[in-house]
């Protein structure tokens, strides 16, 4: 097996033109553990841990987005997502502190959960939730190309980037509202999820941003879901009221998202409870962000 | 400062030692372990090492067509592939039953079964090597369930007839009855007020032990093997080992390497044949150390149990009868399976007077993972049922669950249903009283979470919603020692000699440390009998006799009770020294500080005088009292060497909604007769409780078909420091007249009943009725399979 070292991040580019079969590894919380299962003999593998972009963040503008943007850097991991921007980003810092162990979240990090694109990541709902215009910076030695989170997602454990391409970042808006994540798992530290839920409040569009994990071949959002209670929220003009939403649309709600899922019946759970945890935890999230919206309607009034 | 006894000359425990017994000596492997830096069994190197690898079946029944090794033996790196052809000796071993062979011979009876093994100049040459061995199965469907291993008419034998060595016949492997009293008949059913009837699943635990299996075999120059391996009893292996390899015993020398824990999970052998096999063939050392995968494979499990109770009792809680069936599940292969049966036949009242008992336990013979020791052996099983039986009985009488098990609980002088009188204290009412008189934890606190507190912690999936608190409690009896006519003895030599003007005393025993704290307690042991400061340990081999078995919570009885004889007839030879050197007519002589002393007249000679450059060098052996197996058809006899008794309170939070479970206080109380080492008695009921709460709510080996599905950390779920609550303990010392010391083995009694408390008090916040272990959120959720 090659290793290849690149120092920057053009020559990383330039190997995995070359090489497209190589395995790039950034925390390599993913990539050891496959390689230690023998599940994989990758040709090549390509260390991204010398390319220190990608272990950097910035907040600014950015075409084709609205409002401030993190541009979170590949390779940052989960442990400083978590310190630096629970402000920012508090639908990702809240799934990136439910990921494995400390160990782990100083390691593992969101292009590395992106790369392996798995059901279970804990990373997607939270990106999903994030709004639509959340974008995966992929980037090859052919130039940029900006991949929408909801078209990111193709498969199990498959995605849409390139053989070419290696991921530069990720680009999240800055939460225009409340934003939660919750994981349902067999103990109380790590574990993979069983199925997660992922909730983001955007008050500037009136819309509301959901992600499933866990429970379909892909990470998905609760489409449905989403425009029932955007509609409701519209619709009963609670957006400036700050009224409660009422139980009645919030049972809806976690229907809604429960349907949404596909699960199978696996070693880590039935279908039929993860339908129900994600009904669960889809109302009691959206009541935890409502209650914050409000709270915050009023200290603002 | 050192007191002296001066009552019984030169008997009993002569000093107060700090470092001596019942002081808390620090264990030399604690330091290491955190820092990483203790040597385990998987860290040995040796020049020239080839590395071992096995290769396995897939399937879990087939029959084995042919097996192609031309390619793998043409593999650069290769240096031995050998199938069961190639074994010089025995094919077969087993710790009780020889029925498992060495490797696979033409037919596989579970999944993950050994068929041939490899020895390369590096692993991923081996694995390599693994890959090309072409192996043609035919495959036989599985006998898994019950219904199948118990008619093999229609589903077939796991072992032919022909071929069959189990105790019993057609897939069973043994089978125990126990009767007492008048049996459990009409007219005695008759005399029950209430009945109460259920039926109890107990699911597959696995030891989940840190330390893969693993090992070096060393050949030698005589045509013998050196085996360093981490192991729980080097001499019960070698009895194994050394007919496959053809050699006699003595060719064959096991010196205990660094044990990552062990649980029962190192009883039976894993890789040791093999590695001995490829060393033998090649000439050279082999060393095989398990993947987590492998190790799944590679080691027997704790017998998943299906249990049907039926209790009978009078109005006012008095139980009249039980009636009792448990079938064990063993898997392929018989290892502890007749043990285990016994066990759970004889311990499956509980600690209860029950005066008419019809009991039946039986191990099946499936093509599901072998089953065999594991923390708590049989006892464990028995008691998640008895115990939720007490509290259906407490709930239907309207009575305290407590006081329920209060009125029934034996005491000293009670007659077990095996017919043996309990001759020493059993103070199971008391310990359950203090369990429950222990201070409750305060309540959830909503208005300051912290969701590491409550059931998901990080996971986020509560901020105080769904939670419910349930309270629960359990008691449990355990044997200590092997049981049924079994002389498990142990040996301890002790060596006493001046060493830069100190005298040191080395201990030198064949004990397996596998984590528990035996070699601090050895050293303690000699302190306190030798009054010496400097206690050297030997490392543990087979140059030196059997210690017998660290399971059964045996060791610091057995072990440590032949390092107190051997410690003694030093004492009485070095004694012995003196009064021939200076005639002294003293009767009040003991060893403290270094000297020898007299009550009456002081100190009288530093040892290092008296040794001067001889040496005193003695072993001895420690039998326990004799026991006989229990009759067949009544299951009478005095078939137990002690018993042990801890009781469990568990608080939990149950997030009723989701059915997820925080356990949020473990308390237990366990007499121990005598605390040799206060902290690691502690420790042993702490970690025992944990594994018994891993039971109750997350530990599964999930089979289906015979086919293990979760062989990972990541699917199998063992407690993490969130999950393991405080767990404050309460440590009784009621002597027991028959045991070194008065110690009660301590490591497998809070394995039982921890499991059935926690699971009482998810019961008593759910209102379910839970019958089956681990509890799983769909369990609780009604979206369960
Ligand atoms: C004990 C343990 C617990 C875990 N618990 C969780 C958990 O609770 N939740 C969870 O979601 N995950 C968990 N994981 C999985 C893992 O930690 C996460 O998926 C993590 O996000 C991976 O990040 P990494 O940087 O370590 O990725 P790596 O292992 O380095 O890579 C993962 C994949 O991404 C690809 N990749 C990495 N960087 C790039 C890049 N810049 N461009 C393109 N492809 C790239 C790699 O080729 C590989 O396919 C756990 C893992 C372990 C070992």
């Amino acid at each position: 097996m090659e290793f290849l070292r690149p120092a920057t991040w053009d020559e990383a580019l330039a190997a995995k033109a070359e090489h497209p079969s190589a395995l790039p590894i950034s925390g390599g919380t993913d990539v050891m553990v496959e390689l230690n299962f023998d599940r994989h003999r990758p040709s090549a593998l390509l260390d991204l841990n010398r390319i220190s972009e990608l272990t950097a963040w910035e907040s600014g503008r950015f075409e084709g987005q609205e409002g401030e943007v993190i541009r979170l850097g590949a390779a940052v991991p989960y442990a400083r997502i978590t310190r630096e921007l629970s402000t920012e980003l508090p639908g990702l810092s809240l799934a990136g502190n439910t990921v494995g162990s400390p160990q782990i979240r100083n390691r593992g990090s969101v292009g590395g959960n992106l790369g392996g694109a798995s059901p279970a990541g804990d990373a997607h709902p939270a990106l999903l939730a994030a709004g639509r215009d959340v974008l995966v910076e992929a980037e090859s030695v052919r130039g940029t190309r900006l991949i929408p989170i909801d078209e990111f997602y193709v498969g199990v454990k498959r995605n849409s980037l390139e053989p070419d391409e290696l991921i530069r970042a990720v680009r999240i808006p800055v939460a225009d509202g409340p934003q939660q994540f919750s994981k349902i798992g067999t103990r109380n530290a790590m574990v993979i999820a069983v199925c997660a839920f992922g909730i983001a409040l955007h008050p500037k569009n009136g819309t509301v941003g959901t992600g499933i994990g866990s429970a379909a071949p892909t990470p998905r959002r609760a489409v449905e879901a989403e425009e029932f209670i955007a509609g409701e929220l519209a619709d009963r003009g609670l957006w400036q009221s700050g009224g409660l939403i009422g139980p009645a649309a919030i049972q809806r709600f976690g229907e809604l998202v429960a349907a949404a899922a596909s699960p199978i019946d696996d070693v880590r759970g039935t279908a039929a409870y993860r339908r129900h945890a994600l009904a669960v935890m889809a109302r009691r999230t959206l009541t935890w962000t409502w209650n914050e919206y409000t709270q915050s309607l009023r200290s603002a009034a | 400062m050192s007191t002296i006894r001066t009552e019984k000359n030169l008997q009993g425990i002569t000093t107060a030692h700090p470092d001596g017994i019942g002081g808390s000596p620090l264990r030399p492997d604690g330091i290491l372990k955190v820092k990483g830096e203790f040597a385990y069994s998987s860290d040995m190197w040796h020049e020239n090492m080839l590395w071992g690898m096995a290769l396995r079946s897939p399937h879990a029944h087939a029959k084995i067509v042919s097996v192609d090794i031309t390619e793998a033996v043409r593999h650069p790196g290769v240096e031995a592939v050998m199938t069961y052809e190639d074994i010089p000796g025995s094919k077969f071993y087993g710790l009780e039953i020889k029925d498992q062979p060495a490797l696979a011979m033409g037919k596989i009876r579970y999944h993950g079964e050994a068929i041939a093994i490899v020895a390369a100049d590096h692993p991923e040459t081996a694995r390599r090597a693994l890959a090309k061995i072409k192996v043609e199965y035919e495959i036989l469907p599985t006998i898994t369930t019950e219904e199948q291993c118990l008619d093999p008419e229609t589903y077939g034998y796991v072992h032919e007839p022909a071929e069959y060595k189990g105790h019993a016949s057609g897939n069973v492997v043994h089978s125990q009855k126990v009767v007492y009293g008048q049996g459990v008949t009409d007219e005695v059913r008759a005399l029950a007020d209430v009945v109460i009837k259920g039926d109890y699943v107990v699911g597959m635990q696995d030891q989940a032990f840190l330390g893969p299996e693993s090992g070096l075999a060393v050949p030698a120059e005589d045509g013998g093997v050196d085996l360093y391996i981490a192991t729980q009893w080097l001499h019960v292996d070698r009895e194994q080992i050394a007919p496959v390899l053809g050699l006699p015993e003595n060719k064959v020398r096991l010196t205990l390497a660094g044990v990552g824990g062990a649980f029962g999970g190192r009883e039976d052998l894993s890789m040791q044949i093999h590695a001995c096999l490829l060393a033998q063939r090649t000439g050279k050392p082999v060393k095989i150390v398990y993947s987590r995968e492998e190790s799944f494979f590679g080691h027997v499990h704790r017998h998943p149990a299906k249990l049907s109770y039926e209790h009978g009792a009078t109005r006012d809680g008095k139980l009249v009868y039980c009636d009792a069936r448990i079938v064990l599940d063993g898997g392929a292969y018989a290892s502890a399976s007749p043990a285990v049966v016994g066990n759970a036949a004889s311990l499956g009242m509980g600690p209860y007077e029950v005066p008419n008992v019809n009991m039946l336990a039986v191990a099946l013979y499936s093509n599901n993972p072998s089953c065999g020791a594991m923390r708590g052996f049989g006892a464990v099983q028995a008691c998640f049922a008895y115990e939720a039986q007490m509290d259906k009985l407490a709930a239907e009488l309207n009575m305290d669950p407590v006081e329920l098990r209060q009125i029934n609980a034996v005491e000293q002088g009670s007659i077990m249903p095996t017919g043996q009188e309990i001759d020493a204290p059993a103070p199971v009412a008391d310990l359950l009283r203090r369990v429950k008189a222990l201070p409750l934890p305060p309540a959830l606190d909503t208005t300051h979470l912290d969701v590491r507190d409550i059931p998901g912690a990080l996971s986020n999936t509560s901020h105080g919603e769904g939670i419910v608190r349930g309270v629960g409690y359990a008691v449990g009896i355990k044997n200590v020692g092997f049981s049924e006519g079994f002389d498990d003895y142990s040996t301890a030599r002790v060596r006493l000699e001046v060493i830069g003007g100190e005298p040191v005393a080395m201990v030198h025993t064949a004990m397996a440390e596998v984590g528990q704290g035996g070699v601090t307690v050895h050293g303690q042991i000699a302190r306190t009998e030798l009054g010496v400061e400097q206690v050297t340990i030997h490392p543990a081999n087979t140059e030196v006799g059997s210690a017998g078995s660290t399971s059964a919570s045996r060791q610091t009885y057995m072990t440590g009770g032949a390092v107190k004889l051997a410690c003694e007839a030093v004492r009485n030879e070095l004694v012995a020294l003196g009064r021939k050197r200076y005639g002294w007519d003293y009767n009040d002589l003991s060893l403290v500080g270094g000297k020898v002393v007299s009550a009456s007249a002081g100190a009288l000679v530093p040892i290092a005088d008296l040794l001067g450059d001889s040496a005193i060098d003695l072993t001895r052996e420690h039998h326990h009292r004799p026991t006989v197996p229990f009759d067949k058809e009544t299951g009478q006899g005095f078939g137990h060497v002690q018993y042990t008794f801890c009781a469990h309170r568990a608080v939990v939070d149950v997030d009723v909604e989701l059915g997820l479970v925080k356990v949020v206080e473990l308390a237990a109380a366990q007499d121990v007769g005598k605390a040799l080492n206060p902290l690691s008695v502690v420790g042993q009921i702490q970690g025992g409780s944990t594994q018994g709460l891993g039971l109750a709510v997350m530990e599964e080996i999930v089979v289906k078909d015979g086919k293990v599905r979760n062989p990972s950390f990541t699917d199998y779920l063992i407690p993490t420091i969130l999950d393991t609550p405080p767990m404050p303990v309460e440590v009784l010392e009621l002597a027991d007249e028959h045991a070194p010391y008065g110690l009660r083995g301590v490591g497998e009694a809070p394995t039982l009943s921890s499991t059935p408390a926690v699971v009482a008090a998810i019961r008593q916040a759910t209102g379910l009725a839970l019958n089956r272990v681990p509890v799983r959120p769909e369990h609780l959720t009604g979206t369960g399979e």
